[in-house]
């Protein structure tokens, strides 16, 4: 029959450096910890993060000296893993957990304004599109579009440029788009993201 | 009858942490070194 060492023996063998006790401790008081973790938290993966973060205390503070054995080693884990468990629940309290179901997606309602991987694709592709239909333009409406649109000057500074009145760079640009639609429709062209 | 019962009566269950909790623990320890040093404390961890 072999007799099985006492948590205080345990306790000193380990901090004397013997890291067997320690796994005997840990396998020891395993199913009571956990159980008891697992009784306030009700899920299995928190129980393991605060069952690991209380042994991780207990090494620290036994490898410190910093332990006073007064025969209560069980006790003191438990209080640990109490405090643990109260800190997991303060925590969870200033930032609430989403869990999603199967009848509802966060990420339905939750999104950033970029675009997919696809519809990134096919802007580009229509962009691309767009530049060789402005080609097609003649020269003084292509002039005034290119840069309104893609230089962002104002009409102001377009018949500065151009050496034309804003009328004309207005009326430029009304026929620049209207010549784009026509080719557009005359190719059955389809751009659309 | 007025349900006064909490809904979640009786969580208790016996449950283990998983072998590789208890590895980790186990080689958390092994790796971690504590020196202290005129009343300074150091903690290493040689993993």
């Amino acid at each position: 029959m072999q007799l099985q060492a006492t948590d205080p023996v345990l306790v000193q063998n380990y901090i004397n450096g013997d890291e067997k006790a320690l796994e005997i401790l840990i396998n020891k008081h395993n199913q009571r910890l956990t159980s008891f973790i697992y009784s306030k938290v009700l899920d299995r993966e928190i129980t393991e993060d605060i069952f690991q973060d209380t042994f991780i205390k207990v090494i620290k503070t036994l490898k410190r000296g910093a332990y006073n054995e007064e025969g209560k080693f069980l006790p003191w884990v438990m209080r640990i893993a109490h405090n643990l468990i109260i800190d997991h629940f303060r925590k969870n309290k200033r930032m609430p957990k989403f869990q999603g179901s199967e009848d509802f997606n966060i990420f339905s309602v939750l999104g950033d304004d970029k675009l997919d991987a696809e519809r990134q694709l096919i802007k580009e592709q229509i962009e691309e599109d767009l530049t060789l239909l402005i080609e097609e333009l003649p020269e003084d409406q292509k002039e005034v579009l290119v840069m309104r649109i893609y230089r962002d000057m104002s009409f102001k500074e377009i018949a500065e440029n151009t050496d034309v009145s804003i009328n004309t760079a207005l009326g430029r640009m009304r026929y620049a788009l209207i010549n784009l639609r026509k080719i557009i429709e005359k190719n059955n062209i389809v751009l659309t993201n | 009858m007025e349900q006064i019962y909490p809904r979640q009566q009786n969580q208790c269950k016996l449950v283990k942490a998983k072998p590789e909790s208890i590895q980790l623990l186990l080689q958390y320890s092994k790796t971690l070194n504590i020196v202290n040093h005129k009343g300074l404390t150091f903690e290493n961890n040689l993993n």
